[in-house]
């Protein structure tokens, strides 16, 4: 298992995962700069010498390979049921249980990352090709480094309470997992205490303050050696009476000192005494008692890192410490412990800034150090709701959190799969959150009418109307291209766009008029009220009901519908010609003789139908045809009724 | 209800169905396959709650589904079906269908068979929206309109019928073994006679009013004419076929389109849908008495609702308690099934007593004790 020791930390530079042969002999290479990736090619230009021909492909490199690994997508998902958990919390909970729900909510975020560890180090271990064992090694001590500062931002802000060094030595405990590595071997031997790693184990516990495992192992060791017998009995006392600060209980502050002090010139005493003398070992775990510094810098090893040494010095010299002193007592352990040449590593800066309580120093350097922003995101999202950050504006007007959540939810949104989850960060974007997703989700691409209905379903939801028209339009069109009459209106139908119902129906009608016969029957017929859509798919609704009457031989509805329709309209000038042409036979029909209506509608239309005839380019036949049986109709009309009246 | 539990999968879930068992016994069902979309690289995976016949209380097993294995597969699954014990049929959305051989063996997956490129346009791919089948024969139906019908052990497709509809059609169920139902986007049912040579439907039922797309149906699995119908606007229709164009119950269920609903094979009283919105219902007739509602007939007061209508020649005793679904009376349960709302829940499947359902937020849920 991977310590916290030394991290790797990605500077934000273009990390390339593989070595990409783009560039031959010098080339020079152009890129563009995408909202994930960059597009980058071979120009025709060399450093030095004659251009020559170039490669004519495109390469797609991406920034950000942590989205695409598998087992951190379960860290995207994860995370985001989380969050959208913490945005709906009821704002009229006490503040007091508020925080306990907000300590829980970090619990839940970090047990995730937890979880992400094991599993991205048990296929570490189980996989034979070295560079996936590398990569995810490294993925793994990015997450532990981030689960680190995020516990200890939790500790030190969001469950800021009095027993700060408690907290603090948790901290330390989880993070400082070879100690209790190497006491499960040392249980588990014959032997105990006679194991090689035993003193390591028992001093280690003594830098975490877990006294009672020292006394546990130690009383092994006083059987061993019967004749120390006191001096054991000596330390396992001492052990046994440390005070331990708890603010919560009745002991004041100034009681837990005098004790304390008490107790602390006692150990001094028998180191005075020489009373550990003969035994080494125990002399070591006195002084650490005593909190000799020189002591715990010698043992450096053991003790692993500068935070470790912070709390363990804090723990045997200042147990009552504030947290407005803690800065103090971290820098000058940093610097007591680090070698002063070395150049301190980003995640030292970024503890010891947590340590100064300056929260926004903390979210600028990690975003300066990992390449995703999922985690400055979330952590300060939290933050947020926590109200410890101010809010100031940034420059180009939202604040921290927004900024850092548009970033990732953009991120995000490159990604083939994960943009649905972009879509609740954004969601809870109050000022900029609402544009980027309309910008987003018009870019989407819509492989299968299913993506499409969900695409459309978030548009609907937050009624984004633009992008909903501009969808429906996109895969309307692609019905019609593809001769999907029906899809084509449905889609129409859901954006409510009359003006691409009635491209429908033309190229129904169009159909019509060149097959002589309608296609789509099982459309046209049951069109129910969408056919109030718009005018045109009226006209060709009640235009097959007109053909259906006439196929039924009820002739009289049929001459009144088709009356309604040229009377009402609604049908296309193109149309007219054939409806007229409809009309012929019905003209001789003896029923529709006799119906007044029809022949004095008739007359009224003459009139004003010559007038058009005679503009247009048409068959001579039809319209001598037409004239022919208008002119006879009228005659009858005339000998039946007497009088014409026009 | 044991609490249930979300198993992250990394990759967006659009089909989950369990591996049949045999009927005669009385085993829960333990395998399930699943199927992803809208991944670069999509796959269909085979999944084991591994019961085994302990308890999960007993041993402390944990119950989550563990990969047994998996097939990479062209486009996104968009539908799934067991064909039987070894067998398992894709759709796809490059409108392929393929048949899947599942190895219990050697735990793999490998292809069968494949009819690459059974629904298309004339220069274009068409998605194929759904497959069903009925030993050995299989339907599938797509966004081209076309209903095409195989054989699976014959390895050929036996019947085409081309334009079967000018709109996408979403879903198809059997009615008898010569009959199947499909469901269209504009909002209509048709029936499918397969004795007949002709290419249109023999029947069209449709809503009177506004019609919603229609995306699932399912058959009841006792009585041919009842179907349940589920649309875009989350409504839950129940419908007699031998009625024309008057569901019997329309009930409001889901505020966002509804993907899936499913009769329980063996306790139809019990009903499930799971939709866009996140949510999964599972809906429960309950009737007074002890005595099964189906046969309790005209004696029954409330057997006799508002919306009913009774069935044209129908034995009386023989009204089915979906059809006179009338939610306000009482008698009709709806609980949600997750704990809290997901993002969609595209799937969902139900045998014997274990529900399994999967949702866009990547998670896998798993059921062992609904109660039916």
């Amino acid at each position: 298992m991977a310590s916290a020791c030394c991290p790797c930390v990605h500077v934000m530079t273009f990390v390339f995962s593989q070595n990409i042969p783009i560039s031959s002999h010098g080339k020079h290479l152009g890129f563009a700069c995408g909202p994930g990736d960059i597009l980058v090619y071979e120009t025709l230009y060399k450093q030095s010498g004659a251009s020559g021909s170039c490669s004519s492909f495109i390469h797609e490199v991406r920034k950000d390979e942590e989205i695409h690994s598998p087992i951190l997508r379960k860290l995207f998902n994860e995370s985001h049921h989380i969050f959208v958990g913490l945005q709906t919390i009821q704002e009229e909970i006490p503040s007091k249980n508020k925080k306990s729900q907000f300590v829980s909510i970090s619990k839940n975020y970090r047990s995730v990352i937890r979880a992400c560890i094991e599993e991205l180090q048990q296929v570490a271990v189980n996989t034979k090709d070295s560079a996936v064992c590398t990569q995810y090694g490294n993925q793994v001590s990015i997450l532990l480094a981030i689960e680190l500062i995020w516990n200890l931002c939790e500790v030190l802000f969001i469950d800021a309470v009095g027993a700060l060094l408690l907290h603090l030595l948790d901290w330390v405990r989880l993070h400082k997992g070879d100690v209790d590595e190497k006491a499960t071997h040392v249980l588990q031997s014959e032997s105990p205490a006679e194991h090689r790693d035993y003193w390591d184990v028992v001093v280690g516990y003594v830098l975490q303050g877990r006294l009672e495992e020292v006394r546990q192992l130690l009383v092994k060791q006083a059987t061993l050696q019967p004749a120390a017998r006191n001096m054991f009995k000596l330390m396992d006392n001492l052990l046994s009476k440390m005070p331990f600060y708890n603010p919560g209980g009745t002991q004041t502050p100034t009681d837990f000192d005098v004790k304390w002090r008490h107790w602390h010139e006692e150990v001094d005493r028998c180191l005075q005494d020489n009373s550990f003398a003969s035994n080494p070992h125990l002399e070591l775990i006195a002084k650490i008692l005593v909190g000799d510094e020189d002591t715990l810098l010698e043992h450096k090893e053991l003790v692993g890192t500068w935070y470790h040494f912070l709390v363990t010095r804090l723990l045997y010299c200042h147990p009552t410490v504030k947290s407005t002193e803690l800065h103090f007592y971290a820098h000058s352990c940093m610097t007591m412990f680090l070698d002063p040449r070395s150049v301190p590593e980003a995640l030292d800066s970024i503890l010891l800034a947590a340590f100064e309580f300056d929260i926004h120093q903390v979210i600028k350097d990690c975003s300066i150090a990992l390449n995703n922003w999922w985690f400055v995101a979330h952590l300060t999202d939290l933050l947020d709701h926590c109200q410890l950050l101010q809010s100031h504006n940034l420059h180009f007007g939202s604040n921290l959190r927004e900024f850092l959540l548009l970033e990732y939810a953009s991120g995000l949104f490159s990604h083939h799969s994960l943009w649905q989850l972009a879509v609740d960060y954004f969601d809870h974007c109050p000022e900029f959150g609402r544009v980027y997703l309309e910008l987003q989700m018009e870019r989407i691409p819509l492989d299968t009418e299913r993506k499409a209905l969900k695409v459309l379903r978030i548009c609907e939801q937050r009624q984004m109307s633009e992008q909903v028209r501009s969808i429906c339009k996109i895969m309307a069109m692609r019905a019609l291209r593809n001769n999907r009459l029906g899809s084509a209106l449905s889609w129409s139908i859901r954006a409510k766009d009359a003006a691409f119902a009635t491209l429908i129906s033309e190229r129904f009608l169009q159909d019509y008029c060149s097959r002589g016969s309608f296609s789509d029957l099982d459309l046209i017929d049951n069109l129910g009220p969408a056919m109030l859509l718009s005018d045109r798919l009226t006209f060709l609704g009640k235009y097959r009901e007109f053909h259906k009457l006439y196929g039924e031989k009820r002739f009289r509805e049929a001459a009144k519908l088709l009356l309604s329709l040229m009377t009402a309209k609604i049908a296309p000038r193109s149309f007219w010609m054939t409806l007229l042409t409809d009309a012929l036979p019905l003209l001789e029909q003896k029923e529709v003789c006799k119906a007044k209506h029809f022949k004095y509608k008739m007359a009224f239309k003459r009139g004003g139908t010559y007038w058009w005839l005679w503009e247009e380019d048409l068959e001579v036949t039809k319209v001598e045809l037409l004239r022919l049986a208008l002119a006879r109709n009228l005659a009858m009309a005339i000998v039946n009724e007497g009088t014409v009246e026009v | 209800m044991e609490s249930i539990n979300a198993k992250y999968v990394s990759q967006k879930i659009s089909k989950v169905r369990w591996r049949p068992v045999s009927l005669s016994s009385l085993q829960q069902p333990e395998i399930f396959a699943t199927g992803s979309w809208d991944n670069e690289d999509n796959t269909v995976s085979i999944w084991t709650i591994g019961n085994n016949g302990i308890s999960s209380l007993e041993e402390g097993f944990d119950g989550d589904p563990k990969p047994l294995c998996e097939h990479k597969h062209a486009g996104d699954v968009l539908d799934l079906q067991f064909l039987d014990q070894e067998k398992v049929i894709t759709a796809s959305s490059t409108g392929g269908v393929t048949i899947l051989r599942y190895n219990n063996n050697n735990q793999a997956l490998s292809v069968s068979h494949q009819w690459a490129k059974a629904h298309h346009y004339p220069c274009d791919n068409a998605p194929c929206t759904s497959v069903v089948c009925s030993s050995p024969e299989i339907v599938s139906v797509g966004e081209d309109g076309r209903i095409i019908v195989y054989r699976a052990d014959q390895g050929g497709i036996i019947r085409t019928i081309e334009n079967a509809d000018s709109s996408t059609i979403h879903a198809v169920t059997y009615l008898r073994t010569t009959e199947i139902l499909t469901v269209n986007s504009i909002g209509q049912l048709k029936i499918w006679d397969f004795r007949q040579q002709s290419n249109s439907p023999s029947q069209i039922l449709s809503l009177s009013g506004d019609r919603a797309p229609l995306h699932c149906v399912d058959r009841h699995p006792n009585q041919q004419h009842i179907v349940a119908t589920g649309g875009q606007d989350g409504m839950l229709c129940v419908w007699d076929v031998r009625q024309r164009n008057t569901p019997f119950s329309l009930m409001e269920a889901h505020s966002a389109e509804m993907w899936e609903v499913h009769f329980h094979p063996m306790n139809p009283d019990h009903l499930f849908t799971c939709s866009e919105d996140g949510s999964l219902l599972h809906w429960e007739i309950s009737s007074p008495s002890d005595m099964p509602s189906f046969l309790q007939g005209g004696r029954n007061n409330s057997m006799v609702s508002r919306s009913a209508m009774a069935p044209a020649g129908g034995n009386q005793s023989l009204i089915n308690a979906w059809l006179s679904g009338d939610s306000s009376k009482g008698r009709l349960e709806t609980t949600h099934m997750l704990p809290s709302q997901t993002l969609s829940v595209n799937s969902l499947d139900v045998l014997g007593q274990c529900l399994v359902c999967g949702t866009d937020g990547e998670a896998i849920f798993v059921n062992r004790q609904i109660p039916v």
